[in-house]
């Protein structure tokens, strides 16, 4: 139908944009007229959801543009989220330092930097870590390299966990099991005085998570826009070579190691900024937050939603993380009270997991939105064992 | 002229590799010297306790090899790793609970011959539905993919492992379920940790069997023809996909016997038991993955890593950082020995 109307290329592909994105951005604004059913995700959720979207995204550049398993992203998360709880809290208490944070006394103990400083520090710090991850797997081939990055995955919260007094040294690093609690919260302290509708301090506004949800989109539109020109950059091409055939692209003068290990940093970056900001918002870095589960889901998103499709991972995320948030208990609530039954959903959360990522593998293993070029890799295999007389399902 | 400088520049360059061999070679030697140095003066600390630390360390050993060699197999034939195989063993633990405990009602206070026959049946029993389970699973979800990315079956196995170990959330509850002391805990007059004893006892022979049918049988040179090449095997008239599955069977029922074997030594069971399939796995990565022998070996010692790390008192780092040691191994291992301890570098295999 669309296809017939006189409507240029460029307006076509700019259509969905312009519902979307104010749908997204107008959020708050709205969200309460939408009624009072427990389906509607909460402010909470929603910033909860910009969170993994950012996440999602940037494993996505490892997973689904450069073609590297990486089942340890957590660990990105949570080196993020202990920056944050290193430099914006009582933590570090010999020292006293103050440089921008809002909601703390010019004299208090601990370190205290503003978080907006603190969130590319967080990226930089996680995009270190994923060079030293990506380093020793360089020589490795698909799955070991997915094996090392799980080994760095459980690693790090353990190491996170056990952080209370590093090698018997009584330096208290991580502070443990109880984790870094309190995190100073955001605001802007300096532009509060000029742009005054600016919060100087998100925690004393009237609806905080109104401004966490903004600076989460905020974000997200960077970690997007940030992804799309690195997929379409000379580094992005190297990436999609390397994940379609990595001998082709080494013959073509990729050069491998440092490809690579651009993909991890890239994409620990992100993982790094968001896992900060995730702190902030939660107040603090909690070790139990950092499983294995964490790095399954993300890696589900990126699948659901379409390995290497910066929309579908978005999507992807988007759906999930309200699902893991919210939907899946609001569902089951949903359907107990209208027929009367009594299931517990959110106890098979892990399995329904599991299940949709088994169902996605065998029956729409491109996605949801699949990106054009992966899809045509499925294609191809698939042809390929046609022609040859072998049955594929 | 570009040859000249090709020449000339050469012999610089091929001093490298023997320096950061000797380098590696040099590092390896202190660190097993300072592993060696700490274990002696364990030793000299406390004997007794010393001993009882390596026969855990063998037990644990145990368990992990008959874990570890369904990992390899399945590896050494279709390159998967399976993550689902800890949940599995995980199944293997509920059976064994579920018969042994549950219906048979076995607690100790039975005479030998009923625990025994007990012991027995609920291995049979545990065998048996690990057997089927593996080859369900590779039928339903892994055949399919066989030739989609590499990714995509390896992804499979983990969601795989989610339903497996929810499942048994499902059916077992959230908590520990278990058995009581089943075998003596001291043989006759002895006093002897016997039940250690017996499930290193009850390994050997289900080595033994499983090197015979690999070995041996026609159905295991098969599995080494489909090992080392798919399509020839196909066209010399091996019926590759059962072949897979048979693969996948008995990689179950070694890890069906080895949950029942952890049942007996450690009593208790949980729904997320299967994460111990990744000290498994980087056992068979440190053995050499695809390599039997490998396998048992690198089990052992990771078996040994956990239980000095764990039991022996003079500078151990202790319990909570046995994963963390465990992977850095598994890291090492990866960066500077990739085809592990008894591997042939992408040679034959299985």
């Amino acid at each position: 139908m669309i296809d017939k109307l006189p409507i240029p290329r460029w307006a076509r592909r700019a259509i969905l944009p312009i519902i979307i994105v104010p749908l997204v951005v107008l959020y708050p604004e709205y969200y309460t007229s939408l009624g009072t059913s427990q389906l509607i995700p909460t402010l909470s959720t929603a910033v909860t959801m910009t969170v993994f979207v950012c996440m999602a995204v940037g494993l996505n550049m490892v997973v689904g543009y450069a073609g590297l398993l990486d089942l340890g992203y957590v660990a990105f998360y949570a080196i993020g989220s202990y920056v944050a709880g290193w430099f914006a809290s009582t933590q570090f208490a010999s020292h006293s330092i103050v440089f921008g944070a809002v909601g703390v006394q010019s004299n208090a103990i601990g370190i205290h930097i503003s978080i907006w400083l603190l969130l590319p520090v967080a990226a930089a710090m996680a995009a270190a870590a994923g060079v030293v991850i990506g380093l020793p797997t360089l020589r490795l081939r698909g799955d070991y390299l997915a094996l090392v990055t799980l080994g760095f995955g459980e690693i790090i919260p353990q190491v996170v966990r056990n952080g209370d007094n590093m090698f018997g040294t009584g330096f208290n690093l991580t502070n443990g099991v109880a984790g870094i609690t309190p995190i100073d919260p955001m605001g802007f302290r300096y532009l509060h005085g000029i742009l005054p509708f600016l919060p100087d301090n998100f925690l004393l506004t009237p609806n905080l998570d109104v401004w966490f949800y903004r600076v989460g989109l905020l974000l997200v539109a960077i970690t997007v826009f940030c992804s799309i020109r690195l997929r379409d950059s000379r580094l992005g091409r190297a990436w999609v070579a390397l994940r379609e055939d990595e001998i082709a692209a080494a013959a073509m003068g990729v050069p491998l190691m440092q490809v690579k290990t651009w993909a991890y940093a890239s994409g620990a970056f992100f993982g790094g900024a968001a896992g900060c900001f995730y702190g902030v918002y939660q107040g603090g870095a909690i070790p139990d937050n950092f499983k294995l589960y964490i790095s399954t889901l993300l890696l589900a998103m990126v699948i659901l939603g379409g390995m290497g499709n910066v929309w579908g991972v978005c999507l992807g995320a988007a759906v999930l993380s309200y699902l893991n948030q919210q939907g899946l208990g609001a569902i089951g609530n949903t359907i107990n009270s209208n027929f009367g039954t009594n299931i517990e959903i959110t106890k098979y959360e892990a399995g329904l997991f599991g299940l949709l990522i088994v169902l996605m593998m065998l029956f729409r293993p491109q996605g949801l939105i699949p990106s054009s070029r992966r899809k045509a890799e499925f294609d191809v295999v698939k042809e390929e064992h046609e022609t040859a007389g072998v049955v594929v399902g | 002229m570009a040859t000249e400088t090709h020449t000339a520049r050469r012999p610089v360059l091929a001093v490298l590799p023997r320096i950061t061999g000797l380098l590696n070679r040099a590092v390896t030697i202190a660190l097993l010297a300072l592993l060696v140095f700490w274990l002696a003066v364990n030793l000299v600390h406390g004997p007794g306790q010393f001993g009882s630390v390596l026969l855990i360390g063998f037990t644990n050993g145990a368990l992990y090899a008959l874990i570890a060699l369904g990992y390899t197999l399945v590896y050494g034939i279709i390159e998967l790793i399976n993550f689902a195989h800890g949940d599995v063993f995980m199944w293997g633990t509920m059976i064994t609970v579920s018969i042994a405990g549950t219906r048979l009602g076995l607690d100790g206070s039975q005479s030998g011959i009923v625990t025994f026959l007990g012991v027995l049946a609920a291995m049979l029993g545990a065998m048996i539905f690990c057997g089927i389970l593996n080859p369900t699973i590779e039928r339903v979800a892994l055949r399919r993919l066989r030739n989609a990315p590499r990714l995509a079956p390896l992804i499979t196995t983990l969601g795989i492992s989610y339903i497996l170990s929810n499942a048994a959330q499902f059916f077992y509850g959230p908590n520990y379920t278990g058995v009581g002391a089943i075998l003596p805990s001291n043989i006759l007059f002895l006093d002897w940790p016997a039940k250690s004893l017996i499930v290193i006892l009850a390994t050997i022979p289900l080595l033994l069997a499983l090197t015979y049918v690999v070995r041996r049988t026609r159905q295991g040179k098969a599995m080494r023809a489909v090992a080392q090449d798919m399509d020839a095997a196909r066209m010399m008239g091996v019926d590759v996909d059962r072949t897979i599955s048979f693969t996948f069977a008995l990689a179950g029922i070694l890890a069906g016997a080895g949950g029942t074997l952890y049942v007996l030594e450690i009593t208790t069971t949980r729904y997320d038991l299967g994460q111990i399939g990744l000290l498994a796995f980087t056992a068979a990565v440190l053995g050499g993955i695809g390599n039997l022998t490998g396998a048992t070996l690198g089990a052992l010692i990771i078996g040994l890593i956990q239980a000095f790390n764990e039991g022996l008192s003079w500078h151990a780092p202790g319990e909570q950082w046995t994963t963390s040691i465990v992977f850095s191994i598994l890291i090492l291992i990866l960066v500077f020995r990739p085809q592990g301890l008894l591997g042939q570098p992408e040679a034959d295999r299985a």
